[in-house]
């Protein structure tokens, strides 16, 4: 069950010009946030904008002796409600209600679990790298950006034990190009015997490929769908994607409550918008 | 205190009710809302079959508020008494079924089945949807369009029969006297107002669908003017919308001359905003020393409070 917090902003560190990450004290929603669940905030306390806007919850914050405090959102600004969380300061209050959205499946061992994030779509895999650590999973991250200044938070996989495969389009670092070309030679190099788990988050061109290069491996595939949100909570169909039904029938579905994350052969994604 | 309120021979504890298409099938928030805590849940609209709605992008904000053109995505009338309406019932929900039809045939048939099913308490006819083309909104903008449906709608079922009307017309008030005269039970008003959105970059429409239905405060002092026209022109109970987000807004539809209000697009930004409403119109009662809150209703005074200085 979601609960509303006026949260205080704890931080909002600047990573770049346009990236930043912003903490707020949160327990209630810290407390029953699953990896890939989200938070809905409401960016200024005025009406414009008017609407909530939708984050992955990035991290959960707990005080010394380890109880829940609250939750960070990984930020980029791209629109008004963006900017204006890119501007805020300490001190400031938000409302934020979550946690919302069906959770990623953490892997067990022997399973592999390997996160392929584009961009922003970083977000939701600091809390799932967290749980499938926590398993004793093996977790590799495949992170692509245009360019090496957009690459953020390495640290924070590396610290948990993470492996990383880094790409950038402009070749700034890493394997130059998009993060298929490195993902796809490493599942190549991994015997069909080993069990493995794609996870994917980012821009839909790139998720759209990365589903392409899971099922040519015959490899299951979880995406974490983005899409604009009116409410969170299942009532105004917004946010509504094409996937397929228990039947391979497909329809628009809610992402907020039947999503953000779906097996990435039920998405039509010829048909997704983006 | 009494914040009961009489629509018909419907009574409802309080005068909140949530929008259609704002509050999905109500099942949704039964486990963050006290569904039975609530005037009533307007059900997000229904055909005879179920429909997939438009390509999104279906929203985009606008300064205080925003356009829509889902294309009424829905279940299907059958889906819903199986697969809905049972919680709705357990959770002693007051439901009014939003209705669609591209005939007059097709709205009697819903009534019809409706009004077998177990725990539906009114039928509120959506004649107004901006959004798609076919149907509803062809009698809503007519006379004896609205006229005809109503009337053929209030000989199928015994329900209350709640025709929600448009504001997309030139005048609102003589809609609300056809829906009288055909026997409606009350009026709901406004449904959203066509409108649209362009991104001046691209030079494309915001919404695939080109042009959507704007809701949320935006549009509150519209809303409020037509709820008034129409209390001068029928005796009619008055769902009134558009807009509300707050205690005093509701208020103000109140006194304009609406029995109950729905919100809609405010429950999207404040899904827990039902018992700050109550706490805010309990405060006023207080205040006000008012005992039973459906004395409010259409008590707006228009005496002259300075005489004329000067003849116009
Ligand atoms: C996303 C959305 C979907 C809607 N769907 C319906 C619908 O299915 N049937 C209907 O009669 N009105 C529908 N409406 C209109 C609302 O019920 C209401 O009349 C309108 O939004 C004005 O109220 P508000 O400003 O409080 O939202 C919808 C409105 C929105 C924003």
């Amino acid at each position: 069950m979601p609960v509303d917090v006026d949260a205080a902003v704890i931080s909002n560190t600047r990573l770049s010009d346009d990236y930043s990450v912003l903490a707020l004290a949160a327990p209630a929603i810290a407390t029953h946030a699953l990896p890939g669940q989200f938070v809905m905030l409401k960016t200024s306390r005025g009406r414009d904008p008017l609407l909530r806007r939708p984050f992955s919850i990035f991290q959960i914050l707990r005080h010394d002796d380890g109880s829940p405090r609250g939750v960070t959102v990984f930020n980029k600004r791209i629109g008004k409600g963006t900017s204006l969380l890119y501007d805020v300061e300490a001190g400031a209050r938000l409302e934020c209600l979550g946690p919302l959205g069906r959770p990623f499946d953490p892997v067990d061992p022997p399973v592999l679990a390997w996160m392929v994030a584009g961009g922003v779509g970083l977000a939701p895999f600091v809390t799932l790298a967290e749980a499938l650590i926590a398993r004793g999973t093996a977790v590799t991250l495949f992170y692509g950006a245009r360019r090496a200044a957009d690459l953020h938070c390495a640290p924070i996989f590396e610290r948990l034990g993470v492996s990383i495969a880094v790409s950038t389009e402009d070749g700034s670092r890493g394997t130059p190009g998009l993060i298929t070309a490195p993902l796809s030679t490493a599942l190549s190099a991994i015997p069909a015997s080993q069990p493995l788990r794609l996870y994917v988050c980012g821009p839909t061109p790139m998720m759209r490929a990365v589903a392409g290069v899971a099922a040519s491996h015959g490899r299951p595939c979880d995406v974490s769908l983005e899409q604009v949100m009116g409410c969170g909570l299942g009532g105004c169909y917004s946010c509504v994607v094409p996937a397929r039904d228990a039947g391979g029938v497909p329809h628009h579905t809610r992402s907020c409550i039947d999503g953000p994350v779906f097996d990435a052969t039920r998405i039509v994604w010829e048909a997704l918008v983006h | 205190m009494d914040l009961s309120v009489a629509i018909g021979s419907l009574r409802i504890p309080n005068p909140l009710i949530a929008a259609s298409g704002c509050f999905g099938y109500g099942v949704e928030y039964a486990d963050s809302v006290d569904l039975s805590s609530l005037g009533g849940v307007a059900v997000k609209g229904l055909f005879l079959a179920p429909r997939e709605g438009h390509v999104p992008p279906r929203i985009v904000e606008t300064p205080s508020g925003m356009l829509n053109a889902i294309g009424l995505q829905g279940i299907g009338v059958h889906r819903f008494i199986d697969e809905k309406l049972p919680e709705l019932r357990e959770r002693k929900a007051t439901v009014f079924v939003n209705i669609c039809g591209t005939t007059i045939d097709e709205y009697v048939e819903l009534a019809r089945i409706l009004s077998d099913a177990d725990g539906v308490h009114a039928i509120e006819l959506n004649i107004s949807c901006p959004n798609i083309k076919e149907g509803g909104i062809t009698f809503g903008c007519s006379l004896p369009g609205t006229h005809n449906v109503v009337s053929a709608v209030r000989r199928a079922t015994r329900l209350p029969v709640i025709p929600k009307l448009t504001p997309n017309v030139t005048d609102v008030a003589s809609f609300a006297r056809a829906a009288e005269e055909a026997g409606a039970d009350a009026i709901s008003l406004v449904n959203t107002f066509l409108a649209m959105a362009i991104d001046v970059e691209t030079r494309r429409p915001k919404l695939t669908n080109i042009v959507g239905g704007l809701s949320g405060p935006a549009i509150r002092p519209i809303a409020v003017r037509m709820v008034y026209e129409c209390r001068q022109a029928v005796k009619l109970p008055i769902i009134g919308m558009g807009g509300i987000a707050t205690a005093e807004d509701v208020l103000e539809f109140m006194i304009a001359g609406a029995t109950a209000v729905q919100v809609g697009t405010a429950s999207f930004v404040d899904p827990f905003i039902w018992t700050k409403l109550l706490d805010g119109i309990r405060a006023y009662m207080r205040r006000h020393r008012i005992e039973t809150l459906s004395d409010l209703t259409g008590t707006l005074d228009t005496t002259a409070r300075h005489k004329a200085w000067i003849s116009s």
